[in-house]
């Protein structure tokens, strides 16, 4: 029973890099099971890699922490943050003031545009007009998921929320959605793909409101752990200073994700 | 009030029931739910009171559609895996096993998302009547929830009507009743009578599988309990409500399938 | 138990080839490329749930039911509590429950006494989870075979003078057994089932390396048809060892007993 336990806790830990340090602390950093290229990504044997996989490596390196990432399904994410399952949330969440109410955040690692891709055979555009009428998929608990019933709400025949982004991809590959909306490198990722060339192009980037949309991507801390957080944020300007950030960026993208340095908070 | 009661309170049952240690139970319970009530954040309830409401109605409303196609579907299984030939009769046990053997969510995602995801490549598909539903996800919830109630009930009813004494059936042979007569008159009065016990656990496991539909974007009770949740951040409340509200529903299925069976004569041979 | 795995999956592709085409069978490979060892550590992982939770909920289910047959007023009451609200609940909303509430429950305990928060995996929690489900279930089943057993065994031991635990150990689960089988078989089949919920909760079960692995590729139906045949196979191979087990705990008693 002992060795099937360790087992276990093995395959749990899928996508752990031999990062650790001697002596360093072990911190869990939470992350959904579920396939969001290009930042989390599951090779054949179930190991987890990507950008943010990477890039939160790097950081947890940078900091003298031993990260283990640890699956929680995405809306368990804060949940599990407050009750102490998890130490930090490394999983392309938005920093906004919604989220700050509950949890703190280091400062950003990635900002990316917020666009809406939808079917090929139909011609609209990424406003309230343009998907008048439409049936439009999000992910739950998403900054997208705000965004679309705070400004689509209205005009929208359907707002739609899975569970992952992947399977609201899905959905629109398979005709049952007409757009959808989410972060411009995960959606672009998709329509380079095979099924993502079939069906779908790009709509158009959404008007900003940053209130929702939030100031780019932080890792999340309970609100207790400052020094954590300070940890993680002295991490994330060293690995941009030294180069590894764009060492790293450089695999998968030809340009800086990162955003404008000014935004960071 | 302890262990000298035990040995006797089958007896007087009825008179009983508010024993003391019962009133300071009841009392400990009320003080659990005031104490819920004014130390949980409960203040996201009445925003959410309409989606609520609409959500209890959907699950209440595939619990009985699916139920009520799945018996309809559930008694020619049970029949023929009970007399029929072998043609019908081994798909029929073959069916029910694998709706059995496999779990319901698995059976939720193979429908929605594995036969979903074959749709599309079908041109006439998409563009047939039936396109508008095969694009929502209602149906292919209804469709799993009644394939399963359907292929647990079929066994249940398979038992039923092998249950049913054999000279029954030969004496109404014998004066002369038609094989639908013998059916509708004889057989399926008697099955169904047989069943109808275990019907009611059957019918709150459905109650109880309902929230998987949940997961393909169906919004029931569980998917507005979720919704809260996530937009509120509010990790207990909304689930410990869920759990009154399923608790609720159990109770009424119950007390209904209770005054069907007190109305049934009890036993007819 | 390894030996079944292999064969019933190249029993699986062979058939999935007839249907399907080979474009995407290549995925259900053993080797790298495609993902068949993942969905089988899913499959472990699933059984190891399965074969703890319905251990625990034998514990559980033994203790309730002694509770609600022997126990006093207050402890039968609140056994009749239990078992009442986790029948009525979805599992789903008592895992949900369970999972956030009963970790954050026990690292709270840990902290007033002074400890660190504790490393509860998903493994322990799945377990702890089903198995309080499971425990439910099993009170009704021991409670209505423990019932089954003739009164006059039960009162011949008291007769005797058996303290209740000997004339448990000696008398009442002996002879209760053959009554119980068939109910925990099939509590035992609905554990493996069960543990498909834990999907929801992220914890790499069948279903949930089923998802990703899906996911990842876009081959859903093929994914899904393999799972579930896994899931089958499962299913009739307990179905094979149950009877067995079933048969031997009927060992002398007459073949047309109380257990229908």
């Amino acid at each position: 029973m002992m060795k099937g336990l360790k087992i276990a806790a093995a395959a749990l830990m899928l996508g752990v890099a031999g990062m650790a340090a001697a002596h360093a602390e072990e911190i869990k950093v939470g992350f959904s099971p579920e396939a969001y290229p290009p930042f989390y990504t599951q090779d054949a044997s179930g190991k987890w890699g990507g950008w943010e996989v990477e890039i939160a490596n790097a950081i947890c390196g940078e900091a003298k922490l031993d990260c283990v990432l640890t699956p929680i399904p995405w809306d368990g994410l804060i949940p599990a943050l407050k009750t102490k399952k998890i130490d930090a949330i490394m999983n392309s969440m938005s920093i906004t003031e919604e989220r700050k109410k509950e949890i703190n955040f280091s400062s950003k690692y990635y900002n990316t545009p917020t666009v809406v891709i939808g079917a090929k055979d139909q011609k609209f555009d990424a406003t309230p007009e343009g998907l008048k009428g439409k049936v439009l998929g999000v992910q739950v608990s998403t900054i997208h998921a705000a965004y679309a019933k705070k400004h689509f709400g209205d005009t929208a025949a359907e707002i739609k929320e899975y569970q992952t982004q992947d399977e609201a991809n899905q959905d629109l590959a398979a005709g049952r959605l007409d757009a959808t909306q989410a972060d411009s490198i995960a959606l672009g990722d998709f329509l380079a793909s095979d099924a993502g060339k079939a069906c779908c192009d790009l709509k158009g980037e959404v008007a900003p409101d940053d209130e929702v949309l939030g100031l780019g991507v932080g890792a999340g801390v309970r609100k207790e752990d400052t020094a954590l957080q300070e940890r993680l944020s002295a991490a994330i300007k060293a690995i941009r200073d030294n180069g590894k950030y764009a060492e790293i960026t450089k695999k998968y993208f030809d340009f800086d994700i990162y955003g404008a340095a000014s935004q960071a908070n | 009030m302890s262990s000298e009661s035990s040995v006797l309170t089958a007896a007087p049952r009825t008179s009983a029931w508010l024993q003391p240690h019962r009133i300071v139970l009841i009392l400990i319970a009320a003080a659990l739910v005031l104490a819920s009530v004014f130390y949980m954040r409960w203040d996201w309830l009445p925003g959410y009171l309409p989606i609520a409401i609409g959500g209890i109605w959907r699950t209440i409303w595939l619990l009985l559609a699916s139920a009520g196609l799945g018996i309809m579907l559930a008694i020619p299984l049970g029949l023929v895996q009970a007399t029929g030939p072998k043609i019908l009769s081994v798909p029929a046990k073959t069916f029910c096993t694998i709706i059995r053997g496999t779990p319901l969510l698995l059976q939720v995602w193979l429908l929605y998302y594995g036969l979903g995801s074959l749709f599309p490549q079908f041109p006439w598909i998409r563009e047939s009547f039936m396109w508008p539903y095969l694009r929502q996800a209602w149906p292919y919830g209804l469709l799993a929830l009644t394939l399963s109630f359907a292929g647990y009930e079929g066994e249940v009813m398979r038992g039923a009507f092998a249950g049913v004494a054999r000279g029954q059936l030969e004496a109404a042979r014998a004066f002369g009743m038609s094989r639908w007569k013998i059916f509708r008159r004889i057989w399926l009065p008697q099955a169904v009578q047989r069943a109808l016990p275990t019907l009611a656990g059957e019918t709150v496991l459905q109650l109880k599988a309902t929230p998987l539909v949940a997961t393909i974007t169906v919004v029931d009770v569980y998917a507005v309990a979720s919704r809260v949740r996530q937009e509120t951040f509010v990790v207990y409340e909304p689930l410990l409500l869920l759990a009154l509200v399923y608790l609720c529903i159990t109770g009424i299925i119950v007390f209904a399938f209770r005054k069907v069976e007190g109305r049934i004569p009890t036993r007819l041979g | 138990m390894p030996a079944v795995h292999p064969s019933r999956r190249t029993k699986l592709s062979d058939f999935l080839a007839a249907v399907f085409g080979h474009g995407t069978l290549g995925l259900l490979a053993l080797e790298p490329p495609g993902r068949g060892s993942f969905l089988l550590l899913g499959l472990m992982n699933s059984i190891m749930i399965a074969v703890g939770a319905t251990i625990l909920g034998l514990t559980i289910g033994i203790a309730g039911a002694c509770g609600k047959l022997y126990g006093n007023p207050v402890i039968k009451d609140l056994c009749e509590v239990y078992t009442t609200l986790v029948r009525a609940v979805p599992e789903l909303v008592l895992i949900l429950l369970l999972y956030f509430a009963g970790t954050d429950l026990i690292n709270r305990v840990l902290a007033v006494w002074g400890y660190p928060p504790a490393d509860i995996n998903g493994v322990v929690a799945g377990i702890f989870v089903l198995g309080v489900v499971q425990g439910a279930y099993s009170t009704e089943v021991l409670r209505g075979a423990i019932l089954a057993i003739p009164q006059g065994q039960i009162e011949a031991a008291r007769a005797f003078g058996m303290p209740l635990m000997l004339m448990l150990k000696r008398i009442t689960l002996p002879a209760m057994l053959p009554f119980a089988i068939p109910g925990l078989a099939n509590l035992w089949l609905i554990a493996t089932k069960d543990t498909a919920l834990l999907a929801i909760v992220g914890f790499n079960e069948l279903t949930q390396t089923t998802r990703t692995a899906a996911g990842a590729t876009k081959a859903y139906f093929t994914f899904f048809m393999a799972a579930g045949a896994l899931y089958l196979a499962l299913t009739l191979f307990s179905n094979l060892i149950l009877g067995r087990v079933e048969r031997w705990a009927r060992r002398g008693l007459p073949s047309v007993g109380g257990a229908a």
